[in-house]
């Protein structure tokens, strides 16, 4: 090369490589390019789990915003293994990253014992329009620790069985209002055809995925996590029976691809008119679309040895204990949970969209009736009588219906929900998934001996 | 010996600080890197060690106890390691070999007398832009599923409509998803050696009567050999710490067929928060790692040998 | 002469090119299948929810851009700005630190060049879970937790190793008389870098320089766990749109594209550079 040519070409280089270092730094002064407030105003950042309750949250932030220029609110929306892990994270560490979260039933006793979380009592105390009484009580009995509230509920569910009255009259079967196990199971096994599958249920492997449905047929069938001495119980002769008929179901009358199937493979095949029932979370019914929508029939969770057999589930609005914001951030868990924020998804984005299972006085709106109609009842109904803290014929140590409420339960749960995984898909035995599950079980059960 | 000798009086550096000099001038245009490197992954590895002789979970206020080697006792009973340790070499060894090969293929495609090279090429590395997380759940949901996605019902006249391909052959999908990632990496670096071959050597074989194959073998092969290793060496570099395609795809299932080190580590990590017992599965992994990367450089690949330049 | 050659491989006596049609069309196949997913993905993009996950699946139909701008009306810029930040901030670090260290090994070898060469590469051994939490423990002292810089800092981390093993595999391809010459010239280190490696290499410079930027873009768990609302880069946008509850698979693949978009064009516009920078060293 030439010495211009050289010359020329440095300089073009230099430039561009100055140039880009200099927006480099400017980027560096802030530490990134979202969410700032302005001056005066203050910053939460809200860390939420992705459902369609949060995404009409964040359609209607611009509400609050205008109501409370002084509060700006990010919303950061993830999946719900990585936001329970974040959160988690980011509260046992004490990293401030989050103002707010949503966090489970699962998660509020546990980090309320700890004192991870802030006692919203008193912030509810101070306004009479909240009306913390019409909070739903199992719900809210579920977010409390010692009487006090720790999260306030924005969604709420319980399980139920939906199946599709066409495609069972067809068949000649017809399914009662509170159907046992083995009615249902008879009825899919009926009704299973080449293009039609019987039944759907849960079997994605994850302890809120396919275990929860799993856990409320051992419940119902009689079995338990752990007896009151924390000795785990998968080695029982109901956990065998449970275990065996969910597998055996879904091999005989279930969907294929059974062992990757969660909420969202099932809601599809239900609404494709490839399943002709699901048992699953109460909400699932406002998903349904076309001819699932017209000719679905609602019945009440299936059981067998213990009535009642619906799990209980929230998503709810808690904040660090660590906070140096918890007034901004109750202002606005304030804002989504209460009466207003009902109305104001009713009447902006439909009355179908009000999020469920959160407060009685919702259930008692005519128009909400009207849209949310057939299944309204039976969720309410359904929530109603799931008791975490009696979930099982015989008594247990721990709280949770479609859970166990310790740390250990998320690894564990996990793992044992993978055992069952392979059984589905034919690569072990019922009695080795036990087998292996219950030394898991054993070993976490220890530390609480 | 003096530092400086003296030529007719004037002072004149000898041949050795002359050689220490020059020495420290060649050391310093790598300092940058190395001290960066040292700071930013040494310190965060001195930490896990240090964690690694603790019992701590993170859920647990006040856990934070002195284990001894309590942490890496365990893994020796444990099975769980020994089936990630298997399960990551076998899903290793099999993506490597599996994307070498296509690689080798296309890039002697691509190299030879075809319509549309170009937008072959276009095309062919786009599975390697891909957001790996989307392209693992676009396959998972998408293709592979069986009541929606694409291949059981292309599979379906064949009878194999109902196959579970994510849940009864995961190895095998993970595989074929890791395949499908790095065979345009292979293809491109691997095309870059045949394109560095020279044509005229090529037809004067043809010439000499050499068949396509032989030419190929003899020729091309070596010729390429060094390219293959690159691209071998870099690529298991990443799929052993294969994640994402795992995550999305079979979450380490099912029961532990796919769960690999990085996977394992993540669920003792971050769905357990032991972080005792993680940080001493990493220090493994690093031991088990350099022991078999010692070995496959040294004996392997001739491109880690130094070439003398000066 | 090579052109001779090449017409002598594709056309045998007759004229009719059959081995180049053979060969084309198993080329073409096989470039199919690879970038069917790709394609599948854009398709289901265009689709509404129903559409994308239905039984059978929908191949035909009227393409919709409903789920596009669903993806795009919440505030998406700033994650792929802070993307962009990470990504070639990351990259122009690895470039300033690699290519002197590089250049070190190659051209100037140190004594024990093979161990430092390993012990970069030793830098990857340990999976990110075990290295994550001692890291971000630092981070939140440091209080750069969502903070961009932190992130570019740990890119440039992940890439280096990658980045010195492969600007040196370029500067080995260098004959070593143009160095020769540079020396009797008396250019100083800096000199001789700027002004006779860095064009020689600028392909290979280009060709390290976009798998770097592949990987800082597409980079999720890093990005997750060290940023929240201000940082959040062009992944963590992409799996918020995975939803527990409700169909999801249009806008995860509307996301999806857009999130990949910047990549692929890179990608595609800088190919031939990625080809020619690997290619370095093939006149010889």
């Amino acid at each position: 090369m030439s010495g211009r040519d050289l010359r020329s070409w440095e300089r073009r280089l230099a430039t561009t490589v100055v140039g880009l270092l200099i927006a480099l730094v400017g980027a560096a002064c802030s530490p990134g390019a979202g969410g700032g407030g302005g001056a005066g105003q203050t910053t939460i950042t809200l860390a939420a789990v992705d459902n369609p309750s949060m995404a009409d949250l964040k359609k209607l932030l611009p509400e609050f915003q205008s109501s409370h220029s002084n509060i700006k609110v990010n919303i950061v929306t993830l999946p719900e293994d990585q936001l329970r892990q974040q959160v988690t994270q980011d509260v046992a560490a004490k990293s401030g990253r989050y103002d707010l979260f949503t966090i489970g039933t699962y998660e509020v006793p546990l980090w309320a014992k700890k004192g991870w979380i802030e006692n919203l009592s008193p912030f509810i105390a101070k306004d009479s329009a909240y009306d913390a009484a019409d909070l739903i009580p199992g719900i809210s009995g579920a977010l409390s620790y010692k009487s006090n509230l720790y999260a306030v509920p924005f969604y709420g569910e319980s399980s139920m069985l939906m199946y599709r009255k066409d495609l069972l009259a067809a068949k000649g079967q017809t399914m009662p209002d509170h159907p046992t196990w083995d009615q249902v199971a008879a009825v899919a096994r009926a009704v299973n055809s080449s293009s039609v599958s019987g039944i759907c249920l849960r079997g994605l492997p994850g302890w809120g995925e396919q275990l929860a449905p799993l856990t409320t047929v051992v419940n119902t069938f009689g079995g338990r996590w752990y007896d009151q001495s924390w000795n785990a119980q998968l080695n029982s002769p109901q956990w065998k029976s449970a275990v065996t008929f969910y597998t055996s179901l879904l091999k005989d009358a279930g969907e294929p691809g059974a062992g990757n199937a969660g909420f969202t493979e099932c809601l599809n095949a239900y609404n494709s008119g490839k399943v002709a029932m699901w048992y699953d979370a109460t909400v699932a019914a406002s998903f349904f679309t076309g001819d699932a929508a017209k000719n679905s029939g609602y019945a009440y969770a299936p059981t067998k040895v213990k009535d009642w057999s619906g799990w209980l589930w929230a998503w709810a609005l808690g904040m660090p204990s660590t906070s140096t914001k918890k007034d901004s951030a109750w202002t606005f868990a304030n804002w989504a949970t209460n009466k207003d924020y009902t109305k104001l998804v009713g009447t902006k984005l439909g009355w179908s969209r009000v999020s469920p299972g959160t407060r009685t006085s919702t259930y008692s709106i005519p128009e909400y009736q009207a849209a949310a109609g057939a299944f309204a009842q039976v969720t309410l109904d359904s929530i109603a009588h799931a008791d975490v803290n009696h979930p099982t014929v015989d008594p247990v140590p721990y709280v949770g219906v479609q859970y166990v409420d310790i740390d250990e339960f998320q690894q564990l749960g996990d793992q044992v929900s993978q055992e069952f995984a392979k059984v589905i898909s034919g690569g072990q035995t019922v009695d080795q998934a036990l087998a292996k599950a219950q030394t898991l079980a054993q070993a976490v059960g220890k530390a609480y001996q | 010996m003096s530092a400086v000798a003296e030529v007719g009086g004037v002072p004149v550096p000898t041949a050795a600080s002359l050689a220490r000099r020059d020495a420290w001038l060649r050391r310093l245009p790598l300092l940058p890197a190395f001290v960066y490197v040292i700071l930013v992954t040494q310190i965060p590895f001195a930490l896990t060690v240090y964690y690694s002789f603790f019992s701590w979970n993170l859920l647990k206020d006040n856990s934070f106890k002195f284990a001894g080697l309590e942490n890496y006792a365990r893994l020796l009973t444990d099975e769980s390691i020994r089936i990630a340790v298997w399960n990551t070499v076998l899903l290793t060894i099999s993506v490597i070999a599996i994307s070498v090969v296509l690689g080798l293929g296309v890039a002697t495609l691509l190299n030879s007398e075809v319509f549309g090279k170009g937008l072959m090429r276009t095309l062919m590395i786009a599975p390697f832009l891909i957001m790996p997380t989307a392209g693992a759940l676009i396959w998972k949901d998408t293709l592979l599923n069986p009541l929606f996605g694409l291949l059981p019902y292309l599979l379906a006249p064949l009878g194999l409509g109902r196959v579970d391909w994510v849940n009864q052959y995961p190895m095998v999908s993970v595989v074929a998803v890791e395949v499908w990632r790095w065979t345009p990496f292979m293809m491109l670096i691997i095309l870059a050696g045949l394109q560095s071959q020279n044509p005229e050597v090529m037809e004067a074989a043809r010439v000499d009567g050499a068949s396509a194959f032989q030419a190929f073998r003899r020729i091309t092969l070596p010729l390429v050999r060094p390219f293959i290793e690159l691209g071998a060496l870099l690529g298991s570099l990443f799929v052993v710490q294969t994640f994402d395609s795992i995550f999305m795809l079979t979450h380490g299932g099912p029961g532990e067929d796919t769960t690999n080190i990085p996977f394992l580590l993540y669920l003792v990590a971050f769905q357990g928060f032991n972080i005792g017992q993680a940080s001493a599965i990493g220090v493994v992994a690093v031991i088990l790692t350099t022991l078999i990367a010692t070995v496959a450089l040294r004996t392997l690949f001739s491109i880690f040998q130094v070439e003398a330049r000066r | 002469m090579s052109a001779n050659a090449t017409r002598a491989n594709a056309m045998p006596a007759g004229g009719f090119p059959t081995s180049k049609v053979l060969w084309s069309v198993v080329g073409w196949l096989v470039v199919f299948v690879f970038f069917f997913p790709v394609l599948w993905m854009w398709l289901e993009a265009l689709k509404t929810e129903p559409q994308a996950a239905s039984s059978p699946p929908t191949v035909f139909f009227v393409p919709t851009l409903l789920e596009f701008q669903e993806v795009m009306s919440g505030d998406f810029p700033p994650f792929f700005i802070n993307s962009a930040i990470a990504s070639v901030g990351s990259t122009l670090l690895v470039l300033v630190l690699g290519l002197p260290a590089a250049y070190a090994l190659a051209i100037r070898p140190v004594k024990r060049t093979q161990d430092v060469l390993f012990f970069f590469i030793s830098t990857r051994f340990l999976p990110f879970a075990a290295s994550l939490v001692p890291l971000y423990l630092l981070a939140r002292d440091l209080h750069l937790l969502d903070n961009i810089i932190a992130l570019t800092l740990i890119y440039t981390t992940i890439n280096l190793p990658l980045g010195v093993w492969l600007l040196r595999s370029f500067l080995l391809e260098i004959p070593h008389d143009l160095f020769e010459a540079a020396q009797v010239d008396g250019a100083s280190f800096l000199t001789e870098l700027v002004r006779i490696v860095v064009p020689l290499i600028a392909p290979g410079i280009a060709a390290t320089s976009l798998i770097c930027l592949i990987f800082s873009w597409n980079e999720f768990f890093y990005a997750v766990n060290f940023t929240s609302s201000v940082a959040a880069t062009a992944p963590v946008f992409l799996v918020g749109f995975i939803s527990g509850r409700g169909l999801f698979y249009a806008k995860l693949a509307a996301a999806a594209t857009l999130a990949s978009l910047p990549v692929l064009l890179a990608g595609w516009i800088a190919q031939k550079q990625l080809i020619r920078g690997l290619t370095m060293g093939a006149v010889k």
